[in-house]
Formats: structure tokens, sequence, C-alpha cells
């Protein structure tokens, strides 16, 4: 299976941007062999890229491959939520 | 410079909006680097408002501007604004205008957590960049909380952080913001307690089935303004037009240069005519010949080699035509020869600010050295008392800072005596007043005229007889007993 990609805006190194960055990784790592690959991208550094994405608020979590873009706006506190929104089986989160 | 020390200098450098009856209200315009909430329901015209601001400086300044939208995507703008005359893609493509779309766009979207709108900001900074802009517009705020409706904590912190980072920059930023009612809480989410200096109203009402438009400027950090609302109207070509009010200063000239009333026996008692800046009121109840006083004045006007310009809002050109013939004007070839201008409006068929501009356009057009309007009465009853009132000082202080001389006509309600409401309202305005009137003598009913009021002149004290023939008007005696003229 082709790993998806997820974009993940941010905004420098404010506290809710470093949080959201955070709590990828462990959801990442949480699931192991299953594979995303994360594109950071820092809206201070490139703003013409969150122009095209028409991001407003940040972090935002955004998953464009399927047919209607997911978003997810805020630090990623809910590990839960987050796997729910993406669609991701709940048997394999029970695997950590 | 930060925004603490732009509050010390005092002095605040203007930014005008284009609305330049507003501007007067604010002083010369929005202080620069400030922020300004413009609130109003649905409709009352906010965006029409912050497009024009941005039109403004890019058309009259060179100064470029970034047009945030909330609430419909840019191309929406773009046709909504072009009836106005701003053609928004242009400078788009010329580089003038930047747009950032933060329309919602048709995604699933969650909020987990705690988040900014740092992504928002950067955009902003990005596209006033692009530009070089120094105005911004966010148009309406009250979207981004529907859009985020569960956080309207972490909104406030954040606009204040948007609006504070944008004037930081040296913009000048106007917001919008969505109002539940015309006379409740000044904006929803009571956006404008933290992120405006200044507040701005735009109303709506409909009264007496008429719609009424108003502005109003609430606050104004560190800066006078006037207060009260000012009527305005929305006009394609033009945007939003505001009518001047208190902002008017009484700095008209005051000529002693004299122009007939177009009755010699009428100039004789004025003490040699009426001033050329002035502006004359004749009262009368219907039938005492008022219609004939306004044919004179025309009549003389124009003989006098003076451009005349005439409103009936009572009577339709063929009526007016036929009545001066009828005293021997003849008005038909008074236009033929370019001297005269005749409009006749029906009364609603327009609010009482657009027949000001007509007026005042009009004005501007044909350049009449007088102008006669027949019957104020007739515009008083398409108003509101306040929109009435209103109307009157704005027409009087145009019509003489123009140095044009002006007479109008008030119907009297009752036919012996009696004052009518545009006759109290207008009496303090007018420079002049001559009262026509019934008087009953023993067993019969006689016109009387007097001279009520000259400003800066004196003037005959008596009532004159007089009558109405085929050739016009005759004064005659003055009434030995009159009875009191201004007995209800």
């Amino acid at each position: 299976m082709a790993a998806r990609l997820l974009r993940l805006y941010i905004a420098g190194n404010s506290a809710s941007s470093r949080r959201a960055q955070q709590n990828l990784e462990r959801l990442r790592a949480s699931l192991g062999t299953h594979g995303w690959d994360v594109d950071v991208i820092d809206v201070l550094e490139r703003p013409d890229l969150a122009e095209r994405a028409r991001i407003i608020a940040t972090p935002t979590l955004s998953h464009d491959d399927t047919a209607r873009t997911r978003r997810i706006v805020g630090d990623l506190g809910d590990t839960a939520r987050v796997l729910e929104f993406l669609g991701i089986d709940q048997r394999i989160r029970h695997e950590r | 410079m930060s925004v603490e020390e732009a509050d010390i200098t005092g002095v605040l450098e203007r930014v005008k909006t284009g609305v330049d009856a507003f501007d007067e209200l604010v002083m010369g315009g929005l202080p620069r680097a400030r922020s300004t909430v413009v609130g109003g329901t649905p409709g009352s015209g906010k965006t029409v408002f912050a497009t024009q601001f941005l039109a403004h400086g890019i058309t009259h300044f060179g100064e470029n501007g970034v047009l945030v939208t909330f609430e419909e995507p840019p191309a929406d703008i773009q046709a909504n604004m072009s009836g106005f005359g701003w053609d928004l893609a242009k400078w788009k493509k010329e580089g003038r205008l930047a747009f950032v779309d933060a329309s919602p766009p048709p995604n699933d979207e969650l909020v987990i957590g705690d988040f900014d709108l740092a992504g928002l900001l950067s955009r902003i900074q990005h596209a006033a960049k692009s530009v070089s802009a120094q105005r911004v517009v966010l148009d309406s705020l009250t979207q981004l909380f529907d859009h985020f409706i569960g956080d309207p904590k972490t909104l406030r912190r954040e606009l204040f952080h948007i609006s504070t980072a944008l004037k930081k920059s040296g913009l000048t930023v106007l917001m919008t913001a969505e109002r539940n009612s015309e006379y409740g809480e000044i904006t929803r989410h009571r956006l404008e307690e933290f992120v405006a200096d200044n507040v701005v109203i735009l109303r709506n009402v409909l009264y007496r089935e008429k719609r009424r438009r108003t502005i109003e400027v609430l606050k104004m950090r560190g800066s006078h303004h006037v207060e009260g609302e000012a009527p305005f109207t929305l006009l394609g070509g033009r945007g939003v037009v505001a009518i001047p009010l208190s902002s008017l200063r009484l700095e008209q000239h005051s000529s002693t240069v004299r122009v007939t009333s177009g009755n010699p026996d009428i100039d004789e008692m004025c003490g040699g005519g009426l001033f050329r800046d002035s502006v004359t009121l004749v009262s009368g109840a219907t039938g005492t010949g008022k219609t004939l006083l306004v044919t004179n004045f025309v009549a003389g006007g124009v003989a006098a080699g003076e451009r005349v310009l005439m409103f009936g809002y009572e009577e339709s050109r063929g009526q007016l035509f036929r009545n001066a013939s009828g005293w021997g004007a003849d008005f038909a070839g008074m236009e033929a020869d370019g001297k005269l201008k005749v409009v006749s409006l029906y009364p609603e068929a327009q609010g009482l600010p657009d027949h000001l501009l007509t007026i005042q356009g009009m004005v501007d057009e044909f350049k009449p050295d007088r102008i006669a309007l027949d019957s104020l009465s007739a515009l008083e009853r398409i108003a509101p008392e306040t929109g009435f009132r209103e109307f009157l000082i704005s027409l009087t202080s145009f019509i003489k800072k123009r140095e044009i001389a002006g007479l109008c006509t008030a119907t009297s309600k009752s036919l012996i005596g009696g004052e009518s409401a545009s006759e109290q309202h207008i009496s303090t305005m007018t420079d002049s007043i001559i009262l026509l009137r019934y008087i009953q003598e023993q067993e019969t009913m006689h016109r009387g005229l007097m001279v009520l009021k000259m400003r800066g002149s004196e003037h005959a004290k008596e009532i004159r007889r007089f009558s109405i023939d085929g050739s016009g008007m005759h004064l005659g005696a003055p009434f030995k007993e009159a009875p009191n003229v201004f007995r209800e």
C-alpha cells in the first residue's frame, strides 16, 4: 500500500505547532509499519503555499489524497479523534 | 514605529476613505496605521464601504490594498462591486490590489485542540508585501466566528494579534462585522472591544415604508469626531455617498449683492431685492400664489441674464409651463435659449438623500445663478422628520456655498395662518421668509403678503394686500386692521 501523504501546516515555533508535530510523531511511531509521509510546511516561511492551500488556522493537518480534502485544525491532542478522522483502523491503534 | 508611540504623537495622519462627508465626520479620514471596525446588519453596505476605502486609495492616492474575503470568493466580490465602477480584476492584474481568499473551502474540517490564526496573518502579510499595500480590508470577521464556532476566545485573542501586527507594519486596517439589530449591541461577538481603535456603524432602518441609511461614528480612539447619524445612499458608479451635516461650518460668505425676486413691489419690500447667496422661503396655504411667485422668480432671473434651475415636485413640466404662460412667462422659450432648466420629479420616486444628490448633481451640471424648489412640503411627506431636517440643512448650506439665490415654497396646512412642520424647520435655516395668507376682513376674504424676515437687511413690516390676475401678482395697500396672521 502506498504511503499516505499528510501535510502539516505550522507557524514557526509556536506552542501549538510544536505540540502538533510531537503528537503526530507519536502517532506515526505507534502505528509502526503503517506508513504515511508527513510534509511539514511552515507558513511563516512559505506563505505562498499557505495561500495556495487557503490555510487560515495553524496548525492544520491536511489530507489531500482523497476525493474530498479532510483537515484537522489544532494541536492534535486527542489521538482517538485524529485517527477516526483520518479513517485509520481502530484495531491498529490497539496494537500499540 | 510602534502603536504606543503613535498614540503619543497626538496628530494622526489621515487616510481618506472616498466617502467625503464621512471623512469630514472623522476630521479628515481614518487615522493611518489604526484599525476600524465597521458594523452593520446584513445589507447595510459594509462591503461597499470597505471596498470603496480600497478603491479610493488605489485610484486617488496610489495606495495599494489587500482585500481579505471571509464570506464570498474574490470572483463574487469582483462581480458585485463592478456596478459601483470598481474594476477589482484590473487592479489585481496591475498589481495594485491583492486578494486573500479566506472564504470557507469545501473541506471536511475538524478542530482538535488549540490553534492560532498565523496562517491567515502570514497570508495577509504576504499579500500586502506583494503589492506594497497600505490599506487592508477584512470582510467580514463575523464569518470567522461562524467557522470556528466553538472557539470565540481563541478568535478574539488571534484577531487582536492580527490587528496589532498589521498596524505595526503601517497598514490602515478596516474590518467589517455583523450586527443583529440596528440599535442593539454594537457587533455580534463584541468584536469592537478587542480589535478596534475606531468603531463605525452603518444602519439601514425601515421607517414609514422607506429605507433610511445612515452612518455613525461611535468611537475614535485619541481623536475627535462628529456625533450623530449622517444619512447616506448607495449609488451605482459611485458607491457610498454620505450627506454632510453638522460637519458643515457656517463659513459661507455673505453677499451684499441684491437680485430681483421677479416682482418689483416685493423687491422694494425686501429693501431692494433678495441677496444673491440667500435662501428665501415662500409660505402660504394652497391657492395663495406661491407658484406664481416662483414663476416670477424664474422669469425675473432669466430677464436679468441669469441661469435658472427649477425643481417641481407637485406638478408636471406640462402643468408648470402652462401655469407660467398663463402669467406671461415663456418657460419653453427660456429653456430653448439655455437660460432655464425645469426638472419635474415625483417626490416618492426616490428617498430624500437621493433627491438632494439629484439637486446637487443638476446644480453642478447646469451651474445656475438661481434655483427654485416648489414645494418643500411635497418632499416633506416622504421622509421622517429627522430626515427632512437633515435634508433642509444640507440643501440650504449647499445653495449658499455655491452663492446661488434660492427660493423654496412651503404649503401651510390651514388656510388661514398656522404653521406647517416644514416652516418650523426651515424658518431658522432660511434667510428670508415671505408669508402669503388669506385674511378675512368683515365678510370678504383677501390675500395678504408680508416679509416676515430678511436677514441682514431692513424690510417692510406691513401686510400688503395683493391680487392675482392674468398678468401676475399686484400688490396693493397695506391692511389697516389686520387680524393675526399666525393664528391657528
